[in-house]
């Protein structure tokens, strides 16, 4: 069976938890007899980890594409330019150049770096909607001229470029849904970006969610078919051992440690409450906030305003090995979520035996025993089990222990099994 | 006839490094030595040693005649000793001349006169001791950092033995006064208060080099008719600038020192005008009014309040902690320990966290190290965590803290033995030696 995927992005080049997860999930597929991965994402950057797929950048991809091929005994030269109604040009004037020659109605044009391929950032920044556009007509490409079974698409940026291979291929699509627009904008959601989620999840044969939490909001509000929507719950890459670039710890005080973005999504104002709430009790406890976003200025400020910036500390973004550094000094690491559909953050502390507490609004919370779980909002339950972890070892070392045991339960290979469950179902 | 009374602050602040959270606990040194040297070098380069240069030429060609006073933070002294000795130099130079005053202020351009008395005097303390030694000068008059005045400021000051005080003549404590007068403390009239001119002053400090200004370009005999043109019964002319306003704030190619020089010899040769340093005007003017000032004022921005210091929550929260911790400094005897303590009450600090916007044009302002008022805030309770858990080493907080604290020499001290003890082991396991080398030989 082979599976054409698109994705976004992909370690090392990520910028949250959906690159890390499609990894993960790809290692896992990767280990099944007979399946085959090719992972497309925009920008490849060439160190990406390839072992157990194949990955393609669509910046790579030229568009009209001239195959060569050499006939056997032959030394002539043959190729093949694939019959796509795709226009490549070099700037806007060579558009309107291009332009105004005769083209069938269903031409479309893509702008190119040197009129072969088509330049991606592969980021989120401006121009967004733009790449997402182009993603779709270089899936086109790799779809005519790729050989596979079932296309799957990884979140709303790769949405249309899975839609578009399926109409090229006629092959049945998968998308796999690792957040809706409601998670992270709150409930106010762009209607550009809910309109690509919900044509995606239209069109796909199958839906797969990455927690009960998000099916819920896939059928609900995106109107989608029960029996089309399928729970595959993430697992966690074993962690590496490699330390990072940072120094030991240098106290001996308790660390609570949030890590994420700085965002409503994540919930860091409720960790701020909690943590005044805590230190009015002790006294032996540092805060950190790691990560960046939106409301870090305005978080800076809060604890200014309860007077605990002296316990709180903020230390921006943090690297790959830079993170487990830090969780190596962390006592508890807290989650907070408003709404997370997954959360795989969670699972890498506990590989690296630190207690953590949850929020119920996190998908994380349908799978995980050995963690507290608490309401986001309710920052005296969270302050309570902070205050309860640090002071009594023995539940500290509870979780630690079984957390540790439970977290290592959790492979990728198993949620591979479940996608390819999934797939065969799609294919008979 | 009218006294000229012309006074710059001298100040530089120890900039922090970026200190961040890891660094707690295991680096103790905080500071940027790169940014301070090259700061104060160029500084150094810019403005003050051709200021001086130019203020001893003067001195010596007008025969006493020209007269200027200074504040020079002790920060500043201590980075001149460090980076720029010559500056420390010219400066001593300028006092052998006799026509130089030097006032005492906090020693690290502290806000300590707002919350801490004791940290306050403390500070005071060290500076005047400082220039004592430094310039064989004993201040009698007071100038706070950013000219910080209250009546009880003023009434503190006063019983602490200083006859004057300078500060900023505020247009909101002022009302249709002016301030080329001598006024008295509200509290305690027996302390002179000298009202700077904010207008002509920052004719020089601000707009000097400014093409669009509509007075451009300012010539001496423009500006000394200005002074003429003043009410004949006024009596001191208080121009108070920062001494970058001469080379760095208005650069040399604007022709600043030259203005100076030219200044200089037409207020001697004047029959109306002379230059007075501020000891001076106080013993010979009369007061003409009490000023009250309950709100404290300062010579920043459009306010002439502490907006630009402690105005958001951040500012106060960090200048609140910083100062928890003057009781138990009172106590430390530890040098580094107190060194640091001096730097972290640097006003600077207080001055990058500010989120007020305003472009007057404070030579402060365009040197701020940080990209955000919040970064300067993150980087600040670093520092001041680490200084706060080497403190409690030293000075413990509370019981728990102490005994603790008992423990932990405790532990050393046994760690110490043990090491000698080991030595000595190890020594005495030593095969022994034959005792005569010359035996080896035979």
């Amino acid at each position: 069976m082979k599976i054409l995927m698109f994705g976004w992005e992909f370690p090392p080049h990520i910028s949250g938890g959906l690159g890390t997860a499609c990894y993960g999930l790809t290692r896992g597929l990767s280990e099944i007899k007979d399946l085959e991965v090719t992972f497309v994402v925009p920008k490849a950057f060439g160190d990406e980890e390839q072992t157990a797929m194949k990955l393609i950048g669509a910046n790579n991809i030229p568009i009209n594409r001239k195959e060569i091929f050499l006939k056997e005994g032959s030394k002539s030269m043959d190729y093949i330019e694939v019959d796509s109604l795709i226009v490549p040009y070099v700037g806007e004037e060579e558009f309107w150049k291009q332009k105004s020659k005769k083209y069938p109605r269903s031409t479309r044009f893509v702008e190119t770096n040197d009129g072969v391929t088509v330049n991606f950032s592969g980021s989120y920044g401006d121009g967004l909607l733009q790449e997402i556009k182009n993603y779709g007509l270089v899936a086109e490409i790799i779809a005519a001229t790729t050989d596979f079974d079932i296309i799957h698409a990884h979140d709303w940026l790769a949405y249309p470029a899975g839609i578009a291979a399926k109409q090229v291929s006629g092959k049945p699509l998968v998308v796999h849904v690792h957040a809706t627009d409601f998670d992270r904008s709150g409930g106010s959601v762009n209607p550009n970006v809910y309109s690509i989620e919900r044509e995606g999840m239209e069109i796909a044969d199958k839906v797969i969610t990455v927690s009960n939490l998000t099916r819920d909001t896939v059928i609900n509000k995106y109107g989608v078919d029960p029996e089309k929507v399928k729970t595959v719950y993430n697992a966690v890459e074993p962690v590496d051992d490699e330390p990072g670039t940072l120094p030991p710890k240098g106290i001996d005080e308790k660390v609570v440690t949030f890590l994420g973005r700085v965002t409503m999504q994540k919930g860091p104002e409720y960790f701020i409450e909690a943590a005044s709430l805590v230190l009015r009790k002790m006294n032996n406890v540092r805060f950190v906030m790691a990560g960046s976003g939106d409301m870090l200025d305005a978080m800076i400020n809060r604890t200014a305003e309860l007077g605990i910036a002296d316990k709180f500390h903020f230390t921006g973004f943090l690297k790959g090995s830079d993170v487990n550094d830090l969780f190596r000094m962390t006592d508890v690491f807290v989650m907070p979520s408003v709404s997370e559909p997954f959360g795989i953050v969670p699972l890498e502390a506990m590989q690296l035996k630190v207690p953590v507490i949850i929020s119920n609004q996190s998908g994380v919370a349908e799978v995980l025993e050995n963690a507290i779980k608490i309401d986001f909002w309710d920052t005296f339950a969270m302050a309570d089990s902070i205050y309860g972890i640090l002071n009594y070892a023995s539940l500290a070392t509870y979780f630690k222990e079984e957390g540790k045991h439970e977290v290592d339960e959790l492979r990728w290979l198993d949620s591979a099994l479940k996608v390819k469950n999934i797939y065969d179902q799609v294919l008979t | 006839m009218k006294s000229i009374c012309l006074f710059f602050q001298v100040h530089q602040p120890f900039r922090h490094r970026r200190y961040r959270f890891f660094d707690i606990g295991n680096d103790h040194y905080y500071y940027d030595d790169y940014s301070n040297d090259a700061i104060l070098r160029k500084v150094a380069d810019k403005s003050y040693l051709p200021g001086n240069k130019l203020l001893l030429e003067l001195i010596d060609k007008l025969e006493g005649k020209f007269k200027v006073s200074f504040s020079i933070t002790g920060t500043a002294l201590e980075q001149f000793e460090l980076y720029a000795p010559e500056v420390l130099d010219s400066f001593r130079d300028l006092a052998k001349t006799g026509c130089v005053e030097f006032l005492s202020e906090t020693y690290s351009h502290s806000l300590s006169s707002l919350k801490d008395e004791n940290a306050f005097k403390d500070q005071v303390k060290q500076h005047s001791e400082r220039i004592f030694g430094l310039f064989g000068q004993k201040p009698r008059v007071f100038r706070n950092t950013e000219m910080i005045y209250s009546n009880e400021i003023g009434e503190l000051i006063s019983k602490m033995g200083y006859t004057a005080i300078l500060t900023e003549g505020a247009k909101q404590v002022l009302g249709w006064k002016s301030p080329n007068f001598v006024y008295v403390n509200a509290l305690n009239p027996r302390l002179k208060v000298l009202m700077r001119n904010f207008k002509l002053s920052d004719d020089l400090a601000f707009r000097f080099s400014n093409g669009n200004w509509s007075e451009f370009p300012l010539t001496a005999e423009k500006y000394i008719g200005w002074l003429n043109r003043l009410d004949k019964s006024e009596e001191v002319v208080n121009l108070f600038l920062s001494y970058e306003a001469f080379g760095e704030r208005q650069p040399a190619e604007s022709g600043i020192f030259n203005f100076l020089e030219a200044f200089a010899s037409q207020v001697v040769k004047s029959d109306e005008l002379k230059f007075a340093t501020p000891s001076e005007v106080v013993e010979k003017l009369q007061p003409v009014s009490v000023v009250n000032v309950p709100e404290s004022i300062s010579w920043a921005d459009e306010e002439r309040d502490l907006t630009a210091w402690l105005g958001n929550g951040m500012q106060k929260e960090a200048f609140n902690k910083l100062y928890e911790l003057s009781s138990r400094m009172k106590r430390c005897t530890d040098e580094n320990l107190l060194k640091d303590w001096n730097y972290l009450q640097v006003s600077d600090h207080f001055y990058y966290m500010s989120t007020k916007h305003s472009l007057d044009g404070n030579p402060n302002r365009q040197q701020n190290p940080f990209d955000s008022p919040y970064e300067a805030f993150i980087n600040y309770m670093n520092v001041l965590s680490d200084f706060k858990i080497r403190l409690n080493a030293v000075e413990p907080e509370n019981e728990t803290e102490s005994e603790i604290a008992i423990l932990q020499r405790i532990i050393q001290e046994k760690d110490e033995k043990l090491k000698k003890l080991e030595a000595d082991l190890s020594r005495l396991q030593k095969p022994k030696r034959p005792r005569n080398p010359r035996s080896k030989k035979s």
